[in-house]
């Protein structure tokens, strides 16, 4: 569907209708302070060239992929997108903010996240998913508000402190002004969570784990089901890297109660951090309590197939306050850019592509260790992985900046025990020729 | 939509002003929606139902009753703990509206205080506030 804008027509019908004289009386609640009175201070035009080189300008002067080597992830992952892509997702069609409630005038729309959901359901072995939301940390705090809704008298969480930092501190976020808290689960020595701690925690709706987690490894989630399982609290697991399913087991075949995810590894840019792709998708016996929007595909009274918004009753157009959530916003044009990159790889190309990010990865490790680095967990990971740098790497690393490539995430910042720990990715994206350069400069430069 | 002198209240229970009823034997309390909450939400399309073993407070919300056009929460006529649920309607939530007080029950409840009965209406008390 198109934006179109109000026609000057439009609005002097409106204000009418409102019994407005003017939009200046419209807005006459709006405080002096908050109005923007004269112009916009906003720079002359451009022409199209003019605007093309302050861009390349500006992008010359940022540290960005592919013009710099960037040996990161966490949460954010260099993928090749397949040029069908941006070619397809760029049709007018689909740029639209508008929610598909009319489903008589957006049966494409509404197609395209019912493909999004059924191909997130199989990738990841749930039942039911949503039309998506803002981004990983996002999905996770709704999974766990289900969980404090489900069980109402208990008002905590046991979160592991290996998922994402700042999806942790989004958690806070929520959690502070309603009343709930979230206990972390501390780090085991092997830097997977310590479910042996949560024997000791009381009163949980919920475990929730990042696999793979932040300093790269898998977790066992079968060990977190049945912790869970032991304390009558909802199993929830969440990823950053969704490439990681074409490999590994599923969260939905360990039982999995909800999963939160980051969509950006299907087709979506990095774009400094955003916008991503919040996926959420659950066991069908949580299909009233997920927030946000569902799509169902029914049948009109000619039998038609047709794509509607399903079991609105839980959204808050319909069930205000009480409903499941209020921040519905979803990331459509993202959620469909997923739906075509899975729709594009397929499903034996999801585990191709998986398999050439952990060899890769693997690759690097080895590298780095005969380079100096030392393996910081004897985990199986994906395609991240935490090492202990040789004396003298933080100048180094700095160094390597300088040269264009980003050598390693410091975990000290986040965790400070793990001093001198580096954090590093490899995707499909690095040459063998890129890898080999990074160790001979950790190694000789 | 039925007029109120067209809705089917039984003498021999009692109403809650929120449209639930309330049936006791012994100290189990029997709980469902009436004829006037089933009539005005509609068709019902999903029951959310306590656990056995659950404990609420007198009024106290215990579930929520989905219908086509909205979701309605659903008030503990009396505290107690949840004895049993009508798992009939997991399957059959229709039973709300065709049968509301025998087959579309909700569920059980024992109470500690059984005299929270006399809190709730009678046939002749819930009409006149029907009708305001």
């Amino acid at each position: 569907m198109r934006y179109l804008p109000h026609t000057p027509q439009d609005i002097a019908q409106m204000l009418q209708k409102t019994g407005h004289a003017g939009l200046e009386d419209l807005f006459a609640t709006i405080p002096e302070k908050f109005r923007i009175n004269g112009k916009l201070e906003l720079p002359d035009p451009l022409t199209e060239w003019e605007l093309n080189a302050h861009m390349d300008q500006l992008s010359s002067t940022m540290c960005a992929f592919p013009r710099n080597k960037i040996f990161l992830g966490a949460g954010s992952y260099p993928h090749y997108i397949p040029s069908v892509i941006p070619s397809l997702i760029s049709r007018s069609e689909f740029a639209t903010a508008y929610t598909p409630y009319q489903p008589e005038i957006s049966q494409g729309t509404l197609q395209g996240i019912y493909e999004f959901q059924t191909m997130i359901t199989e990738l990841l072995g749930t039942e039911v998913a949503t039309a998506s939301h803002y981004d990983c940390g996002t999905a996770l705090t709704e999974a766990l508000l289900i969980a404090l809704r489900k069980k109402k008298k208990v008002n905590r969480v046991a979160v592991s402190c290996l998922v994402h930092p700042h999806h942790r501190q989004m958690i806070n976020t929520y959690f502070a002004p309603a009343g709930f808290e979230m206990v972390e689960i501390p780090m085991a020595g092997d830097g997977t969570t310590d479910l042996a701690a949560v024997a000791a925690m009381d009163d949980i709706a919920a475990v929730a784990v990042q696999s793979p987690n932040f300093l790269g490894c898998i977790e066992d989630l079968a060990g977190v089901k049945t912790m869970a399982d032991s304390k009558n609290a909802l199993f929830i697991t969440s990823f950053t890297e969704g490439l990681a399913w074409g490999l590994l087991k599923n969260p939905g075949s360990f039982g999995a109660d909800i999963v939160a995810g980051e969509g950006q590894s299907f087709g979506i840019a990095q774009c400094f951090g955003g916008p991503g792709l919040g996926i959420l998708t659950a066991q069908k016996k949580y299909v009233r309590d997920l927030p946000g929007r569902l799509v169902g595909r029914t049948r009109d009274t000619n039998g038609e197939e047709g794509f509607v918004l399903t079991l609105s009753t839980r959204e808050q157009h319909i069930r205000r306050e009480k409903a499941s959530s209020n921040i519905c916003s979803n990331n459509g044009l993202n959620a469909l850019t997923a739906a075509m990159y899975l729709a594009t790889v397929g499903k034996i190309g999801i585990r191709e592509i998986a398999q050439i990010n952990h060899d890769k990865a693997s690759f690097l490790r080895d590298l780095l260790v005969d380079a100096g680095f030392e393996i910081a967990f004897e985990r199986p990971f994906f395609n991240e992985f935490a090492l202990k740098a040789p004396k003298g790497y933080g100048v180094k690393r700095q160094a390597l900046k300088k040269k264009g490539i980003l050598a390693g995430l410091s975990l000290e910042c986040y965790y400070p025990a793990l001093k001198n720990h580096y954090l590093f990715c490899a995707t499909e994206v690095f040459s063998r020729q890129d890898m080999e350069d990074l160790a001979k400069e950790v190694k000789h430069g | 939509m039925k007029e109120i002198n067209e809705l089917n209240l039984p003498e021999n229970i009692k109403y809650s002003k929120d449209h639930e009823w309330a049936s006791i034997q012994g100290d189990v309390v029997t709980v469902g929606i009436n004829d006037y909450a089933q009539d005005q939400l509609g068709e019902v399309v999903f029951v959310e139902m306590p656990q056995v073993g659950d404990s609420f407070d007198e009024g106290e919300e215990f579930g929520t009753v989905e219908s086509v056009k909205a979701v309605s929460e659903l008030y503990c006529p009396v505290s107690g703990e949840v004895v049993e649920v009508n798992d009939a309607l997991e399957d059959a939530p229709e039973l709300v509206n065709n049968d509301p007080y025998q087959g579309g029950w909700i569920m059980k409840i024992k109470t500690d205080n059984p005299s929270e009965m006399d809190n709730l209406m009678d046939k002749a008390a819930y009409l006149e506030m029907l009708k305001g």
